[in-house]
């Protein structure tokens, strides 16, 4: 600072020069070290955050069954977040400053009546008659089957409006930031705050979806004819974690049944089986052995065929982010969140109840039903209460997550302690 | 001499108060992420484990090193862990439990992740109060060290709750658990094999002000 280099220090410098250089030092190295202890700090603790644009999905129908026109009440209803920071804070319709935003006029499809197709004169018969573990021998004999299962261009909601009870709800919807930055994806890493970033690179298409076991048809199809089955349909849902947490997402998507009909499932069929790609180098999670991959999923027929089961390729009117399971994910509401398995490659429909991921690591605490259940604890730790993001305190935990109107005709007769 | 200990003193007490420094900062800003009750316990979890096998990591560190001046820190460190531990449980109870004991009590009893976990901080709370010179005076060196071996204890327990509460990825609780056992284990080998000698170092190493702290404790 104030002496030349050359001349040797401890001779001449005069004491107060020595003191203040060596207090400059000091500070140097207390500065220093604070900020390399927050650097690692801010680098091995991140609460996540990235800011991400997926593109505005086409003709999407709004829950109650319309296009979205205009701006939707169910997409204006988010407030700003009460923990969200700057990007969760303008609310449902813009979950990202400058994203294209899903309220805007269709570009293609005009108003969809939400006028039922076949109105059906009485419940679907395949769950009503069906004993809780053999589902009937053909469940497609129910009236939402529509006379041209292979349209090719958008129509109505399937759904008869009896069919449609739940697909919707009031409550406060979890701001997009929050729910494309808290996954549990383990293909990409097991921290659910880093998610995002570690698939930030990830290219969800081209995709193709093979869809076969015992079908009439098994066939491969193109990410693009899976979506061009049906319009993508917003779905309000509630979604509980097995970890004790939960958020209310408004997903897009449709029906999985939609999709099962097109490959004419056999009478044998009585299971479906799930399978997320794998591809170590593009989910580099894979190549670390959590869990057995790929991962696999499974749902008995009549629980898939259910018309809350959701195929999503969207959220918030926009298509998936690769964080929550691009480009098609399954969404199963009453159920804890791992049975929505993501990034589907593979749907197999199978006479014995398949493996599921899950299940295989660890039985005693993950069945394969995994209905939301606040009687019946994790062995390790309490499902009676979640914290639902955003929320201050903890709610209590709904049995079928909310949904037992729908599902609970499912599982009649079912020990749920059991089936767990 | 004895103001660059000092100095080092500062440095450890700055820097174990970091990390608590971002977490309010982060708090107050709403910049927690999507759950923020939750990961400021498992941050302050996190932290209260890493203290511990900080502390831990002096006296092999002293001994293998010959820094006898380092000692008087690991009271610091020990201290931030649990400091750590202690917001660890105080952020569950209020603001995960809702300040309800009994629904806190029942979970600590059920859980047996919370029980060991719980009986980690316990064990700390004697070992917190009999931190100050006053007394380690009062107690006497040697029993002292003794209680003070709890610390181990601790630590197990620590990371036992953490890898009682993951669900399948173990690789950072047992990355803990390789540390402790290496730390522990040096423990157990210089025990067997005889003290080591000490290092003899000039006689301006020895801490001044901390005489009474016992710097050969295991
Ligand atoms: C020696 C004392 C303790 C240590 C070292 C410790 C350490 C930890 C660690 C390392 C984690 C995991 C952090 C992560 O997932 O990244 C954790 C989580 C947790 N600990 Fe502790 N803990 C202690 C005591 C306690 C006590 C007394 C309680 C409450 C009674 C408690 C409740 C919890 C809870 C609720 C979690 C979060 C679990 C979850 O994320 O689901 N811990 N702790």
């Amino acid at each position: 600072m104030s002496r030349s280099p050359k001349i040797p220090s401890g001779e001449i410098t005069p004491e107060g020069d020595y003191f203040d250089r060596r207090r400059f030092l000091r500070g140097g190295l207390l500065a220093g070290s604070v900020l390399t202890t927050g650097t690692a700090y801010r680098l091995l603790n991140s609460p996540g955050g990235e800011e991400i644009e997926t593109a505005p999905l086409r003709d999407l129908v709004s829950s109650t069954g319309e296009t979205a026109a205009g701006p939707q009440p169910s997409l204006t209803t988010t407030e700003p977040a009460a923990n969200g920071g700057a990007g969760s804070a303008t609310g449902g319709t813009e979950p990202l400053p400058g994203t294209p935003i899903a309220s805007q006029p269709p570009p293609i499809q005009p108003v969809v009546e939400p006028a039922p197709v076949d109105p059906p004169p009485t419940p679907p018969a395949a769950v009503t008659t069906t004993p809780p573990e053999v589902p009937a021998n053909d469940p497609f004999e129910t009236p939402t089957e529509s006379p041209a299962p292979d349209a090719a261009v958008a129509s109505a909601p399937a759904e008869p409006e009896a069919d449609r009870a739940g697909f919707s709800t009031e409550e406060k919807q979890t701001p997009f930031r929050n729910i494309a930055n808290y996954n549990n994806f383990y293909e990409f890493t097991t921290s659910k705050e880093r998610v995002a970033a570690a698939a930030r690179r990830f290219q969800p298409r081209p995709w193709s979806v093979q869809v076969d076991g015992l079908v009439q048809q098994p066939r491969e199809f193109d990410l693009e004819e899976i979506l061009r089955l049906a319009p993508p349909e917003e779905r309000i849902y509630r979604m509980r974690c097995v970890e004790g947490w939960s958020m209310v997402i408004p997903w897009a998507g449709f029906s999985l049944s939609r999709l099962l009909k097109q490959v004419e499932p056999l009478g044998k069929a009585r299971y479906v089986a799930f399978q997320t790609l794998h591809d170590p180098q593009r989910m580099p999670g894979q190549k670390v052995p959590v869990l057995e991959w790929p991962y696999v999923e499974g749902l008995r027929l009549d629980e898939a065929l259910h018309p809350l089961t959701l195929l999503a390729s969207g959220l918030y009117g926009k298509e998936l982010p690769n964080s929550c399971g691009a480009p098609l994910r399954l969404v199963v509401p009453w159920k804890y969140g791992f049975k929505g398995i993501k990034s589907i490659v593979r749907i197999t429909l199978t006479e014995n109840q398949p493996p599921t991921s899950w299940n295989v690591a660890a039985p005693y605490e993950y069945g394969f039903y995994a209905n939301v259940n606040p009687e019946v604890d994790h062995p390790r730790w309490s499902q009676a209460t979640e914290q639902r993001l955003g929320e201050f305190g903890r709610r209590k935990t709904v049995l079928f997550n909310g949904y037992a109107d729908q599902v609970a005709h499912l599982y009649a007769g079912m020990d749920l302690r059991r089936w767990f | 001499m004895s103001s660059e200990i000092q100095f080092i003193r500062l440095l450890v007490l700055l820097n174990g108060a970091v990390p608590a420094a971002l977490l309010a900062w982060d708090a107050l800003r709403g910049e927690l992420g999507a759950n923020p009750i939750n990961f400021a316990i498992r941050t302050t979890g996190t932290l209260a484990l890493i203290f511990l096998v900080l502390t831990l990591a002096v006296t092999p560190l002293v001994r293998l090193a010959g820094w006898n001046w380092f000692t008087p820190n690991r009271r610091v460190l020990g201290l931030y862990a649990f400091f750590y531990a202690l917001a660890h449980f105080l952020i569950f109870f209020s603001l995960d439990r809702e300040l309800s004991l009994s629904s806190t009590l029942s979970e600590m009893a059920l859980r047996p992740y919370l029980a060991v976990g719980s009986l980690g901080l316990l064990l700390m709370v004697p070992l917190a109060v009999t931190s100050t010179n006053r007394m380690i005076q009062r107690l006497g060196t040697s029993r002292w060290k003794r209680l003070h071996r709890l610390t181990y204890v601790a630590a197990i327990a620590g990371v036992a709750h953490y890898t009682m509460l993951v669900k399948a990825d173990l690789r950072w609780p047992l990355a803990f658990a390789v540390l402790l056992m290496v730390l522990l284990g040096w423990r157990a080998y210089t025990a067997a094999t005889g003290p080591a000698p000490r290092p003899p170092g000039p006689a301006g190493r020895t801490p001044r002000r901390s005489a009474p702290l016992p710097d050969t404790a295991g």
